[in-house]
């Protein structure tokens, strides 16, 4: 592990990791990665979300389907748990909501696989920093 | 290409169901249903406009689309590629219409600025956090700002404590910067004990870099070297994402000695709570982490200038916390235009209780509490009819329809008879019993009182019996007069802010549900049905068969009748469970 000892050196690894996770979700050519987020928090892991987690760690990997899956908070949606993000390479994320082993072999088959939307998803209802520049 | 119909609630109660059948027939009558797909969806927020109809990929959004309009949607759009200008939704300034949303963010009520994170890095790998910015406020503090110069920041952003109280927080930076001692601290209240509220949780479980960030700054403006964050140990996940975030940034180097090369040490660890809602209270949290008992302490000294093992101490609360890196990189200036003269920013609530989207959301300060119900919560759940929502939790109030058009913040809360509180949102609907629900929140305080001082200790457990005493159905006027004058006094004479504020619930349902109370002591009815003591299950003889189940479904043997003959219930028996009632074919059983 590599130190920050100076803000340039802070610039520097933003800057790089900006790129690796950039390239990981815009997916270039050489990577066409699908991405899966699992929304992780105790609410998502009450209502079952490990096992989606799991399920599509071993599927999308038995289906010869290049994604990587990682976990990450609570999206807030809590009246739909388990909750999960699918971004696919050069699209726009959707999120899915009352994700169980079924409705993510479904996700995985209709939409990762064909592009094909599934009843479930739940639309983006917040503004970010991002965008918010008022 | 997907037609994607709203499903919220909102919509589906004008007709989104047909709307996709009609979409659905009017693609296969043109044999397009193998191109284009029709999905339902979670509801956009936007309900007042509803039906929602959003075409991908060319994100054009209809809005108040009515079955018929199916035809219309196919034939010009799918078909033609035209979009239907009639459903379009128009700016309300300029009545231009907008055919794509993503121009039309002005309609999404929510904005996250502590909740940036969440849902979106992984907790739990510290690249992905760096990737949006963390730590490049503290970078910027720390070679760019002096101390005074980021407490004045932190002063014109106008941010308030988000624990409740809504003290200044770059005034409490102020006050703990100018004490003078050799070791001072900085710590995190992460102990959330609102019934129904858990917004720190999840900021601490979805995006932890933010509120370790937040304390470096915070100790590099008072002057503090050392960090302590006190969580409850009922949260487990987020203590473990808490211990791997700290563990990595250390790692990093951004934790720890000559941070950045500037000189400035910093370094956290953890103090565990055992879950007393006492301990909030920032006096009685210092002194649990000192290894006294969890008991406040009159104020002052503020724990700017006597706090943890004396020394001067600054606490914040997570989401307070969660919100100052962004104020950093986007100035004072950016965050003081969100929100309300008063109240700047966003508030993050957890929104539970009788509504159809329960979950985490963060409004700008300033949005209605109809906005929120309606608009974001997607109405009160089995389309039933709006009572309150109960804020601020244990020592907050109701507020009821009469607020619905009221901004909130923290100074329209309170002007309300209510308060910010935490974060809670409760909504209660025409099933609650608000007697019950003050009695509700009393059961807590009297359970979570540290019996230091005797108003709390004893008044408390006296209000609780002067309500419990009316839910039975044995309340005079008298009593509520009692209920009032106590409140009153343990209000004026606690210690601290459990005591002092224990007695909002029944001050506020007292102040808005009169009606419901007198009912309770005059008639001895509970329109609710919730007292059980206020009801009575009876058998109707004219619809009873006499098929004898719900005799045999009776636990208490309460219910006696000859087999085709009509049945009766013993009221000195019965316990009022119900079962009676599930288990009757004939609707021959109601409530009293």
């Amino acid at each position: 592990m590599v130190k920050v000892k100076s803000l340039a050196d802070l610039q520097n690894l933003k800057a790089n990791l900006q790129t690796k996770v950039d390239l990981r979700e815009k997916g270039d050519s050489a990577e066409r990665l699908v991405q899966v987020r699992v929304a992780m928090a105790t609410c998502g892991i009450a209502s079952g979300a490990k096992k989606v987690m799991e399920f599509f760690i071993d599927e999308l990997e038995k289906r010869n389907i290049d994604a990587v899956v990682t976990q990450t908070g609570c999206m807030g949606y809590c009246y739909a748990e388990p909750t999960i993000e699918v971004k696919l390479p050069n699209q726009d994320p959707v999120v899915f909501g009352y994700v169980d082993s079924k409705k993510a072999d479904e996700i995985i088959e209709k939409y990762i696989k064909n592009g094909e939307l599934v009843p479930g998803i739940i639309p983006v209802n917040y503004e970010t920093i991002d965008n918010n520049n008022q | 290409m997907h037609l994607l119909v709203c499903g919220g609630t909102g919509c589906r109660a004008s007709a989104s169901d047909a709307i996709v059948g009609k979409l659905q027939k009017e693609l296969d009558e043109k044999n397009l249903q193998d191109e284009v797909q029709v999905v339902m969806t979670g509801c956009f927020g936007f309900c007042e406009k509803g039906p929602i109809v959003k075409v991908l990929p060319d994100n054009t959004f209809y809005v108040q689309v009515k079955p018929d309009d199916a035809k219309v949607i196919v034939e010009e759009h799918v078909i033609k590629g035209r979009k239907v200008e009639k459903l379009l939704y128009k700016d309300p300034a300029d009545q231009k219409e907008i055919s794509d949303s993503k121009h039309m963010g002005f309609y999404k009520k929510q904005l996250r600025i502590a909740l940036r994170n969440c849902g979106v890095i992984n907790p739990e790998n510290i690249e992905e956090a760096i990737a949006r910015d963390a730590y490049a406020a503290l970078a910027k503090v720390l070679t760019e700002m002096t101390p005074q110069q980021a407490i004045q920041e932190m002063i014109d952003s106008g941010l308030r404590g988000r624990g409740g109280g809504g003290f200044p927080t770059g005034m409490k930076w102020k006050i703990a910067s100018q004490n003078h001692a050799d070791q001072k601290y900085v710590v995190c209240n992460a102990d959330e004990g609102d019934p129904g509220a858990f917004m720190d949780r999840s900021i601490l479980e979805g995006d932890p870099h933010s509120v370790i960030e937040a304390m470096a700054i915070n100790g590099y403006c008072i002057g503090a070297t050392k960090g302590l964050v006190y969580i409850r140990a009922e949260y487990p996940l987020a203590i473990e994402r808490l211990k791997i975030a700290i563990n990595q940034v250390r790692e990093y180097g951004l934790l720890g000695d000559d941070i950045l090369g500037t000189g400035f040490s910093f370094d956290i660890q953890l103090r565990y709570g055992a879950g007393a809602f006492v301990c909030g209270e920032e006096t009685a949290l210092i002194h649990s982490m000192e290894g006294e008992r969890g008991e406040p302490t009159f104020k002052p000294p503020f724990p700017a200038e006597s706090g943890y093992l004396g020394k001067p101490t600054n606490v914040n609360n997570v989401e307070t916390y969660a919100n100052i890196p962004v104020i950093y990189l986007k100035g004072a200036n950016w965050f003081n235009k969100i929100g309300t003269a008063k109240s700047k920013g966003t508030k993050v609530f957890a929104l539970a209780g009788k509504i159809n989207n329960v979950g985490l959301i963060e409004v700008p300060m300033g949005t209605t509490l109809r906005e929120v119900i309606y608009e974001i919560g997607g109405g009160i759940k089995d389309g039933k009819k709006f009572k309150a929502v109960q804020t601020g939790g244990p020592s907050g109030g109701c507020l009821t329809e009469k607020h619905l058009d009221t901004p909130i913040d923290y100074d329209n809360l309170i002007a309300s008879g209510s308060m910010m509180g935490s974060g809670g949102m409760i909504v209660m609907d025409e099933d609650d019993c608000m007697v019950s629900v003050a009695r509700f929140y009393l059961d807590f305080t009297v359970e979570e009182s540290c019996g230091k001082c005797a108003p709390c200790r004893i008044g408390n457990k006296r209000l609780h019996e002067q309500l419990d005493i009316i839910c039975k159905g044995k309340g005079t006027l008298a009593d509520m007069d009692k209920l009032r004058n106590l409140s009153h006094v343990i209000k004026d004479t606690s210690l601290c802010g459990l005591g002092q504020t224990s007695p909002n619930p029944v001050l506020s349902t007292l102040d808005n549900f009169y009606d419901e109370y007198l009912e309770h002591v005059h008639d001895k009815k509970c329109r609710a049905g919730v007292c059980k003591d206020l009801m009575q299950y009876i058998i109707d003889t004219e619809p009873c068969v006499g098929c004898t189940a719900c005799a045999r479904v009776c636990p208490v043997g309460a219910i006696s009748g000859e087999r085709k003959g009509p049945h009766t219930i013993d009221q000195t028996i019965c316990i009022k469970c119900g079962a009676c009632m599930d288990k009757c074919k004939f609707n021959a059983i109601s409530i009293h």
